[in-house]
């Protein structure tokens, strides 16, 4: 996750031998522990990895690598075995790769535990940053050995050998032998003191090839295994009734027509999670356990349950915005104040305000959440589909209290999608607790409506940005003001003036580009669940300091690129603390700029009814510029017919992927600006299922969407996240130049409409 | 008793008749390429061939199956001689790299595979009016040129 990546030093290498097969596993990489909070989002520190198995070669050729962190579409299958091969000098083609199970160990202090090789989690776009070195260096230690074994058997100096493609060869003697002819020999080898030296990005012959994603053979004959495949011997099938409204609870629970469903074993009851701490389940619920899946559906329907309405209970979407909106009234706290912003607001030559509203959204991967768990006097196992296998783990130590955790084994599958939602493990606590209450094997399963009504949904808010120019039409004050629910809530140790961390990212463009700069936060009561969701406070952010900008140039007179170019400046390193840091670089959000904008033909003569729009923005490390096409016709029916995006993430591992991403982004940008609203009435979130949470099909998709890579030789940055951001105000930009109409609310519905 | 054949195989089912298709297969024959992903025919994961047409499976009851002949995605790439040979459309999915997290993708097969052998040569009307299950990654781009190159190549398969 957002772990800190300096490799402090590196421990010997090891390795072991398998029936014939060499295996050999990533050297010491700095990783951080599985944290103690819920999303492994705060860190703490480094410690001393081992070795683990990443790499298997058969004597019959065939080579097997291990991805740590789990596959939810953003091709880790491919991405980080590529790094392991790109030194292990392997024939890509022929490699399989497989999902690692969940690796913990004691931690070497024998405070608590740790990651046995390196660590296991998918979100913050950070697997590649995470595992550049380490990945590397377990491809390098297998090729080394692999090269000695052949030294030994020819007697000749290592350093006359070559490794490539699967075979070593000896140019001097014209001996060469196949990795497969080695492996046995190289597993015996003894490692060396030090790690094999790495490869320079000169001689990269994988790292910045197009490959395709990995399993995509098993996913189109429908062999892949999600979550919701998953089978263990005895299995019983669970499906649940939450509560409903906001830390609400039952009243009063009669079962007895779901007992009277043929298939029906029994109904357990989940209890609530603490009110005051961390969620661990979500909601109080009620588990009917069937025979089959459809037997416990049918269970559910016949529950007859009245709940209360909860603390929340005269909460709703309308009763929110209303709440944030008088807020924004008064005062805040203050999180970063740079400058003197009332004087230079006081000597203003123009100002500049306005306010956005941004709702609640859902993550809604298309694989509703699900677990497989057996719970046993002698251990635990899980499989489910979860970005952070060692959060399952440790939610299900502590909802069982058991303190072994390397006594519950995690094997993440597949997953239908994440987007964030999968950084909780709430659904996995609930399958042990079933589990452990009818002592089988459960398979939970959540329906759509589960899935929507119990989220932990992006954060919603109303920002209020405030600018103003002196007269030499230098950009001299700025303000985000900004009401919402923050994500970091229910938090031991983290008091609410802490909250604006997870909302506010001080260092955000534009932070140190404007003197007198101030950000101010406040925090917002809500009963909705709240969590990461894709490029968590980039979506919000970006959306609203870019629309900003656009209209501060459009009452200027100013073009918006311009603008932009003009405020970021000449490439240099400002400081960035956060996620993504420690620099950030406005000259290259301004060369993204620059290049979307000329492949993208901005500036260039739209008709009537089409506009074209530009954002760019920095997220986690990355940095991408969009250019947004619509066209709008007069009943305000807007198609996006392009999309032309420019990257800058550093050095590329997969463009394949880098563009596959990209276009994700650009998709779920889109869609959720179009439509995607949670809606609260009452205490509780009302969409049901897809058609009243209208996620984006294919008749509102670009046709059209390219990427455009700079690849500078930088340090790498991940892609999962970076192509959100710059969407949805390079669209209401190009909306604005079709119609006329500013966006200062999302999503757009029919703002459209007359 | 409802009779029912399922890639081929004859089968007879006597369970609860409201169950939906997508169960019986998922569930009872293990048939896992179709997934679930709304249970109200809104995004078109669970599609399945009957009798020839794209089906959601996840609002097809049992009790209205009797005689359907099915076909899921687990016989779509089966050879005769029991082998795997891949559909051209499934090919062209690898060849484009459509798939992401890949759960809608068995859905998506289906559909286009049906659509392909209704309109032969769709337009970009066509495939927006006919192609509407839902991929939360946002393939959509790869995908519409999948469909395109699907067409062009079944077009040659007939020629040959
Ligand atoms: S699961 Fe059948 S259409 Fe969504
Ligand atoms: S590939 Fe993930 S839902 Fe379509």
């Amino acid at each position: 996750m957002n772990a800190p990546l300096t490799a402090t030093r590196r421990d010997l290498l090891r390795y072991a031998a398998a029936g014939g097969a060499l295996v050999v596993a990533a050297p010491l990489a700095s990783c951080a522990r599985p944290s103690s909070t819920e999303e492994t989002e705060s860190e703490t520190g480094p410690f001393k990895g081992t070795v683990g198995p990443f790499v298997i070669i058969n004597p019959d050729d065939s080579v097997v690598i291990a991805f740590p962190n789990p596959e939810m579409g953003q091709g880790v299958d491919t991405s980080l075995p590529m790094l392991v091969a790109e030194e292990l000098e392997a024939d890509f083609d022929k490699v399989e790769t497989v999902q690692m199970p969940l690796e913990l160990k004691v931690a070497e202090d024998g405070e608590g535990f740790a990651w046995k090789y390196v660590g296991q989690g998918s979100g913050g776009s950070y697997s590649i940053v995470g595992h550049w070195e380490a990945l590397r260096q377990a491809g390098a230690l297998a090729r080394h050995l692999l090269l000695a074994a052949a030294a030994e058997r020819w007697s000749v100096p290592v350093a006359e050998l070559a490794a490539k493609k699967g075979v070593v060869s000896h140019a001097a003697s014209g001996q060469s032998a196949r990795y497969g002819e080695l492996a046995e020999a190289a597993a015996n080898i003894t490692p060396p003191q030090d790690p094999p030296a790495l490869k320079g990005a000169k001689d990269f012959t994988l790292i910045g090839t197009a490959q395709k994603m990995k399993n995509a053979r098993a996913i189109v004959t429908g062999k892949a295994v999600y979550g919701i495949d998953a089978q263990m011997r005895g299995m019983v099938h669970a499906v649940m009734a939450r509560c409903p409204y906001f830390d609400g609870t039952a009243i009063s629970v009669d079962d007895s027509a779901a007992r009277a469903v043929p298939g029906v074993i029994d109904v357990v009851k989940v209890r609530r999670p603490a009110l005051d701490g961390p969620y661990d389940v979500q909601a109080e619920g009620y588990a009917v356990v069937a025979e089959n899946l459809w037997a416990a559906m049918k269970g559910r329907r016949a529950l007859k349950i009245e709940w209360d309405h909860g603390p929340y209970a005269d909460e709703s979407s309308d009763s929110f915005r209303a709440h944030c909106s008088e807020l924004l009234e008064g005062e805040g706290q203050i999180v970063r104040d740079d400058g003197d912003f009332d004087a230079a607001m006081a000597n203003a030559a123009s100002v500049h305000e306005a306010r956005y509203w941004e709702p609640y959204v859902s993550h809604s991967p298309l694989e509703p959440q699900n677990c497989l768990a057996h719970v046993r006097e002698d251990g635990v196992d899980i499989i489910a589909p979860t970005q952070m296998p060692g959060g399952a783990n440790r939610i299900v130590a502590n909802v069982l209290g058991r303190e072994d955790r390397l006594n519950i084994k995690v094997q993440p599958t597949r997953l239908g999608g994440g987007f964030g939602r999968r950084l909780s493990n709430d659904y996995v606590a609930e399958a042990a607790l079933v589990s452990q209450a009818v002592a089988k094997p459960v398979k939970l399963f959540w329906t759509r409506d589960d899935d929507l009504q119990h989220d932990f949904y992006r954060p919603a808010g109303m920002h209020h940005l405030k600018a103003a120019f002196d007269a030499d039409g230098n950009l001299v004050a700025w303000t985000h003001r900004l009401a919402s629910a923050s994500k970091y809530y229910r938090r031991p140790n983290l008091p609410e003036t802490d909250y604006w961390q997870a909302e506010l990212y001080p260092d955000d463009f534009p932070a140190h580009l404007v003197e007198n700069y101030r950000l101010e936060y406040f925090s917002a009561k809500s009963g909705a669940p709240r969590g990461s969701w894709r490029a968590p406070a980039h979506t919000a952010n970006a959306f609203v300091v870019q629309s900003f900008l656009d209209e501060i140039a459009e009452s200027r007179g100013e073009n918006p690129l311009d603008l932009r170019l003009r405020l970021l400046g000449a490439p240099r390193e400002l400081p960035y603390d956060g996620h993504g840091g420690p620099v950030f670089n406005p000259g290259r959000l301004a060369a993204v700029l620059k290049l979307a904008a000329e492949k993208g033909g901005y500036g260039e003569a739209m008709g009537p009814g089409r506009g074209r729009g530009i954002s760019g923005h920095f997220t986690f490390g990355g940095y991408v510029a969009e250019v947004v096409d619509v066209d709008v016709d007069e009943n305000g029916n807007l198609r996006v017919p392009r999309v032309v995006a420019a990257v800058d993430i550093g050095t590329v591992v997969n463009p394949n992927g880098v563009a596959a991403q990209l276009e994700s982004g650009v998709n779920d940008g889109l869609s959720t600006a179009l439509r995607l609203a949670i809606n609260v009435e009452g205490g509780r979130v009302t969409n049901e299922n897809f058609d009243s949470y209208r996620l984006m099909r294919m008749a509102d998709a670009p046709p059209v969407v390219e990427t455009h890579i700079i690849d500078n030789g930088d340090a790498p940055s991940g892609m999962g996240e970076m192509g959100l951001p710059p969407l949805a105000p390079a669209l209401a930009e190009a909306i604005f130049q079709a119609t006329g109409k500013r966006i200062r609310a999302l999503p757009i519905a029919d703002q459209l409409k007359a | 008793m409802i009779g029912l054949t399922v890639n081929g195989e004859r089968r007879r089912y006597d369970g609860d008749p409201d169950m939906p298709l997508l169960w019986y297969l998922r569930d009872s024959l293990d048939l896992k390429g179709a997934k679930f992903g709304c249970g109200a025919a809104l995004c078109g994961a669970c599609t399945v061939h009957v009798n020839g047409s794209a089906m959601r499976s996840c609002v097809a009851p049992m009790a209205s199956l009797d005689g359907a002949e099915i076909t899921t995605i687990e016989a779509v790439s089966k050879s005769k001689d029991g082998g795997e040979t891949l559909h051209p459309v499934q090919q062209v999915w690898l060849d484009e790299d459509v798939a992401q997290c890949g759960y809608c993708q068995t859905g998506q097969i289906m559909a286009v595979i049906d659509l392909l052998s209704r309109i032969p040569e769709p337009t970009d009307e066509d495939i927006d009016a006919n192609l509407t299950n839902i991929c939360r990654c946002g393939t959509y781009y790869r995908l519409r040129k999948a469909v395109h190159r699907a067409a062009a190549a079944l077009k040659e398969e007939r020629a040959s």
